[in-house]
């Protein structure tokens, strides 16, 4: 079985010589001998593999800016894959990106240059903000690590392209084209390949469905699979991609119901209107959860069945009260449903047959009269692993008192931990100091942080009670006197 | 339009680094085997499993060395390859050599090495009490500290533990080594320092230097952590080559790169420190126990430049620093922007803060008070000449409101909630020139071809930091033609002999005046024989905007024109450039002496808010003044400023190395290692003030190491933030200030009536 896709504008035919679990950066660098695109971390964390990966829908081709470490070969089939090469004008001219990023001296040492002007170019074609944005740029370069230059000097990039490309600006017209990257062709701005991929992409016949009855690696997002057994997955041969499949990537919300594809990834999951009606601050909590090309592959189930105990989507699942549904690999219909605070049963071990993968999510749509809070305190705000993190799932009265309660804290314990017997104890108080306070002391008894690299025991704990703290002191202010918890330093803001 | 030049093939992808260059037939790719333990004696190395391995070529221990086995730059204490002693986890014991870099790595997983384990040091007082000095102490003294601590009216004393960095280059480390005819070989690698790796390349192999031939493109990164660590890599590849007759690669992974090299050093110091009521400072005390790590490296020159800057940018009578290169077995510290000067600078600071509160001023009151003005003498001797401290700070303080500022942070404050503002004052001082004399020379090699253009070849290194760019202005200003006739070579040991490091801040300073003497040279020949064909005396003839220009005006010979006449007239078209910065000395015996060409001077104001429930915070802004001398290439000195400072506040803030108690680095990926990224850095403002300066080219001064040291300011503005949620809240003064320490601190005032987050 061959896989086919497209590279920039060149068509590719993969054998079986070249593993489903290679990954697409050294692929790229040792085959193609495309070392535009480089390594610096391979784990997600820096951005210097950057590319962008398209696939075609109803004519038109959607990009996505992903890691090239995290991602394997074996899910290119169908789909346009862009490098930094493929972004170059002919000659040696310089397309707009490029040439702000040279005017402002967004460029030093040039290691992690491509990656950033991938990404930045990634905004420029499909950025979906009415007008274009320093803010959009940075927010597209979140996965994007720089040594040398501070950012000062690619923000300013950032700026000139916003106003370039804004209103009033030299290219606005071009923003708002309905076929953008088309406008930008014909301006002499992109390389005019770009152009007919969503018809070349069409020509390319789907794979068969899997019928793979085992596997020796199944990826999904690969974004923490990689990083662990980075060394043995391109190696083997009997490797299941899943991301390709559309099957297991959804949202529904029926009734008071909400069920979610096992493979819907994080971006997917917290775009959708459904969830951003039901959860408002889910994009603000993306930003701390991870950077966008992490966020474009990692896939819900894959934090679930990771089992870090500090998943940030696993606590937000625990605190939704979400429940499982695993099917079996070998494709039969046996399904079965779990609740996820009893999936864990210890570090790493799960209530899991190996076979089984989350086929599902299924929670209780979140109701008008509940909150849903998303507290994560990492060493670094964005593009880290947490040191504590923590959700909850709120349902309080007009009286400030709780009818139902869900809390989650993930970095205190072996597993990532639903607070079973300090949410029960929640319902039915009213929320004062003095909830507060039973809240915290309760917690304290279900918690059992170690120290390790990201913090000591004792941090931890007093984080973990601080987080607990923030749900509410964001959710009800008026009801929160934190001065009374924690001490006078926190009295109400005296306006001046 | 000047430009960071490179960056016009980096945006586009096309930028080669060591290994983007297509591999020759039958590449071999190196793995090193590194200690498992931090300290043990090497009972039994077990190679075979390694060596049956399909695809593996060698395995290669000390043994396959021709040579010395030997590669520390300032003391002969550091084995390529262990022999009998491992020192720290990561300490190369092994290489593995195979077709591609997977079958290595897979073989070096099955070289087994059999160890007596000992326990390792990590702390550099337990070293510095165990007698474990890489070279003796070092002190620096001025006047008599006893005597003015007699006199002081206040006497603060204090700790400080300042912990080291990960240079975190996005390159890592890497190499690629290819035999050439009879013995002599081609190491591409990507090293500051073409020279260091020559020498020890040689070393290894038993050659001449003259048949090892050393080549650097660039870097991606380097910021002092491809100085002298560069080397081993070089040497691994080489040797490699050496011994399989195939060219050899080495890439080190990041996790390799983080465990196996070295980085900025930790300190932990002691301060006392005398003032007079009024703010004066009178006598300074501090004893800098500096982890080194295994082996010497570059970390007695650290020290040195530590000593020096013991008391940044203040005049103070009475001064003794003691100052000792403690060895642990952490991997070999390393050379790091700034050098030593930041650790320091870090100490007095520390001290000037605990004595603001004891006196109930502020710190930047005893900061101005006591700030260095020309003719004050610094602890070790030199006296100083065209300070800018004063200026910087002054202007500063007028062109950013200061005063403003630090109203608007207590006003802030004062409305209470779960947010406090902090502000500080960093004034740095920072002296230019490597502080071993013999370093402070270069040598350029410029061509002129037929057709006007130009070839220059220097011992200076791009690592982004962008002295290509600057020495292409220098070039094209000093010969009066346009600046993309000039193109900077790959430096490389056979054009330009016996480089310093491209390091110290002053690789501009010296390769641009070893340019502008190839020039003069060559701009005398070109133009005498311009002259005598024109029959006029040479001195009414000079070149500028591609001309040759008469008396001030245009003549018809042009630059191209000038070169092919020249070529035709048998006038040699090639110079070679010298420099060495005059009027340098320094004698170890007494401590005393002119170390330094000159100091570069500034102030940076740095405001953030900490969010008090949480313990996280936001760099708000940085606002500072920077003396620039009078710049080549403003593009690149800003550049420069805020990534120097970037990285000064990464340092001071989010990024930490965790080791434990066996001296493992736990903090070995970058998802446990955390550098600043786009949303953790604040806002800058940036002022500079022009400044003359006789020694750098067209009076330009040095930029590379001093905006680092403004990221100290990150720290003390946090502390003062806490302070701010209750000044009775304990910030000892330990680096880096994490959220972790930042919530620790908030926390430190908790009475018995907060219920305890831990438990009962």
């Amino acid at each position: 079985m061959s896989i086919e896709f497209i590279l920039n504008a060149q068509h590719i035919t993969l054998q079986q010589d070249v593993p489903a679990g290679r990954l697409t950066l050294d692929w790229l660098r040792d085959h193609q001998r495309l070392t535009g695109t480089k390594e610096g971390c391979k784990e997600g964390d820096c951005g210097a593999c950057s590319v962008m990966v398209g696939d075609e829908v109803d004519g038109k081709v959607i990009y996505q800016p992903v890691t090239s470490c995290l991602m394997p070969v074996g899910e290119l089939h169908g789909r346009h894959l862009i490098t930094i090469e493929g972004l170059n004008l002919p000659a040696q001219d310089l397309n707009p990106v490029q040439q702000a990023m040279v005017d402002r001296g967004g460029s030093q040492c040039g290691y992690c240059t491509p990656g950033f002007i991938v990404s930045m170019c990634w905004y420029l074609m499909q950025g979906e903000d009415e007008a274009p944005t320093q803010r959009g740029f940075e927010q597209a370069t979140s996965g994007n690590l720089c040594r040398c230059t501070g950012y000062g000097s690619i923000w300013r990039a950032s700026q000139d392209l916003a106003t370039a490309f804004g209103p009033g600006g030299e290219f606005h017209e071009l923003w708002s084209a309905p076929d953008r990257i088309h406008a930008l062709i014909e301006h002499g701005l992109l390389p005019g390949y770009l152009g007919q991929i969503g018809a070349r992409l069409q020509a390319i016949p789907a794979l068969p469905a899997s019928t793979r009855q085992s596997a020796d690696f199944v990826i999904a997002g690969g974004t923490d699979l990689y990083v662990q057994r980075g060394e043995e997955i391109p190696g083997a041969q009997e490797v299941e991609v899943l991301n390709r499949r559309p099957d297991m990537s959804y949202i529904n919300v029926s009734g008071s119901q909400v069920a979610v594809g096992g493979l819907t990834t994080f971006e997917t999951f917290a775009r959708d209107p459904q969830i951003q009606a039901m959860i408002p601050s889910i994009m603000h909590d993306m930003e701390l959860i991870a950077s966008l090309p992490i966020r474009n592959r990692a896939t819900i189930a894959g934090n679930l069945i990771n089992a870090s105990p500090i998943g940030d989507m696993t606590a937000l699942m625990l605190a939704l009260g979400s429940r499982v549904v695993f099917q079996d690999l070998s494709g039969g219909n046996t399904r079965r449903t779990l609740a996820l605070d009893e999936l864990y049963l210890g570090y790493k071990q799960l209530a899991k047959k190996p076979d089984e993968l989350v086929a599902e999510l299924q929670f209780d749509a979140i109701q008008d009269d509940e909150v849903v809070s998303f507290e994560k305190v990492s060493k670094r705000r964005c593009l880290d692993i947490a040191t504590v993190n923590s959700a909850a799932r709120l349902r309080v009265d007009s009286d400030g008192k709780i009818l139902e309660a869900r809390l989650a804290v993930g970095g205190v314990a072996a597993i990532p931990l639903f607070l079973k017997q300090t949410s029960a104890w929640l319902v039915g108080e009213t929320i004062s100091a003095a909830t507060l306070h039973g809240m915290i002391k309760r917690a304290s008894q279900e918690i059992s942080p170690i120290s390790d690299v990201r913090g000591s025991a004792r941090y931890k704990s007093l984080l973990a009670r601080q987080l607990l703290l923030a749900h509410f002191e964001k959710c009800f202010p008026e009801l929160t006197d934190l001065s009374r918890v924690l001490g006078p330093q926190f009295a109400a803001e005296v306006t001046p | 339009m000047k430009r960071h030049y490179d960056a016009i093939h980096h945006v586009r992808g096309e930028s080669i680094y060591v290994d983007d260059v297509a591999p020759p037939q039958g590449m071999l790719h190196a793995v090193v085997v590194g200690s498992p333990v931090a300290k043990a004696k090497i009972l039994k190395l077990d190679v075979s499993a390694a060596l049956s391995l399909d695809g593996v070529s060698h395995v290669l221990t000390h043994t396959d060395i021709p040579g010395d086995n030997q590669i520390g730059a300032i003391l002969p204490d550091e084995e390529l390859l262990a022999m009998e002693h491992v020192a720290y986890i990561g300490h190369p014991v092994a290489v593995v050599i195979a077709r591609d870099f997977e079958t290595a790595r897979l073989a070096a997983k099955l070289v087994t090495i059999e160890l007596e384990t000992q326990r390792p040091i990590v702390d550099p007082r337990e070293a510095f009490e165990a007698g474990e000095l890489i070279v003796p102490a070092r002190t620096f003294a001025m006047g008599d500290v006893e005597q003015g601590f007699a006199s002081a009216d206040v006497i603060v004393e204090g700790t400080c533990e300042i912990a080291g960095q990960e240079h975190l280059y996005l390159e890592t480390q890497r190499a690629r080594a290819t035999p050439q005819e009879g013995d002599r070989l081609t190491v591409c690698t990507s090293s500051q320092s073409p020279y260091a790796v020559q020498k020890a390349v040689a070393c290894i192999l038993k050659l001449p230097l003259h048949k090892v031939e050393v080549d650097v493109r660039r870097l991606g990164g380097g910021f002092g952590g491809k100085e002298d660590q560069a080397t081993a890599w070089a040497c691994i590849a080489a040797l490699g080559a050496r011994i399989s007759g195939k060219p050899v690669q080495i890439v080190l992974n990041r996790v390799d790169d983080l465990q196996m090299t070295g980085k900025r050093h930790p300190y932990s110091a002691d301060f006392k420190l005398g003032l007079m009521r009024d703010g004066t400072l009178v006598s300074y005390d501090a004893k800098l126990y500096q982890n080194s790590g295994a082996r010497a490296d570059l970390s007695t020159a650290v020290l040195e430049r530590s000593l020096f800057h013991a008391t940044n940018s203040y005049r103070i009578p009475h001064v003794k620093v003691m100052a000792a290169c403690c060895r642990t077995n952490l991997q070999p510290h390393t050379a790091f922007r700034g050098f030593g000067g930041p650790q320091a600078m870090f100490v007095i600071e520390s001290a000037i803060a605990k004595a603001a509160e004891q006196l109930g001023m502020t710190r930047e009151e005893i900061q101005r008070k006591n700030m260095l003005v020309d003719g004050d003498v610094f602890h070790y001797g030199q006296t100083i000449e065209r300070a800018q401290g004063e200026t910087c700070w002054e202007d500063a303080m007028q062109g950013f409101e200061f005063e403003g500022l630090k109203q608007e942070v207590r006003a802030f404050n004062a409305r209470k909630g779960r947010l406090r503002k902090g502000i500080s004052v960093m004034p740095v001082c920072f002296g230019i020139s490597f502080t071993k004399k013999f370093l402070n020379q270069a040598g350029a090699l410029l061509h002129v071809y037929g057709d006007g253009s130009v070839s220059l070849s220097t011992g200076g290194v791009e690592m982004g930091q962008g002295v290509n760019s600057k020495l292409r202005d220098i070039a094209a200003q000093a010969l009066g033609i346009r600046s993309d006739r000039v193109f900077l070579e790959a430096t490389n040991t056979t054009r330009v002999a016996n480089m310093s490091p491209s390091a110290a801040s002053a690789t501009t300073d010296l390769n641009g005046n070893a340019t502008l003497n190839a020039v003069e040279q060559l701009l005398e020949r070109l133009l005498g024989m311009v002259a005598q064909k024109m029959g006029v005396h040479p001195e009414r003839l000079s070149m500028q905007d591609d001309l040759v220009m008469m008396d001030g005006q245009p003549t018809d010979w042009s630059w191209p024109r000038v070169a092919t006449e020249a070529y035709l007239n048998r006038v040699d078209l090639s110079a070679h450039g010298f420099y060495a910065t005059p009027d340098l000395d320094f004698d170890l015996e007494t401590e005393k002496g002119r170390p330094f060409a000159y100091h570069v001077w500034g102030t940076a104001i740095t405001t953030v808010t900490v969010d008090c429930l949480r313990g996280t915070y936001t760099m708000d802004r940085v606002r500072l003044t920077h003396d620039l001398g009078r710049p080549i290439n403003p593009l690149v000195d800003l550049g420069q400023i805020e990534g120097g400072l970037a990285q000064g506040i990464g340092w001071m803030t989010l990024e930490e190395l965790a080791y434990n108690q066996d001296g493992r680095l736990l903090s070995s990926a970058l998802s446990t290692y955390k550098a600043p990224d786009g949303d953790f850095l604040p806002e800058v403002d940036i002022r500079w003030i022009q400044s003359d300066n006789p020694t750098g080219p067209y009076g330009s001064k040095a930029v590379g190491e001093p905006p680092l040291m403004y990221g100290i300011g990150a720290w003390f503005a946090l502390r003062d933030a806490i302070k701010g949620f209750d000044e009775r809240c304990e910030v000892p003064f330990h680096s880096p200030m994490t959220p972790e320490r930042v919530l620790l601190a908030l926390c430190s005032v908790e009475t018995s009536d907060v219920p305890s987050p831990e438990g009962n």
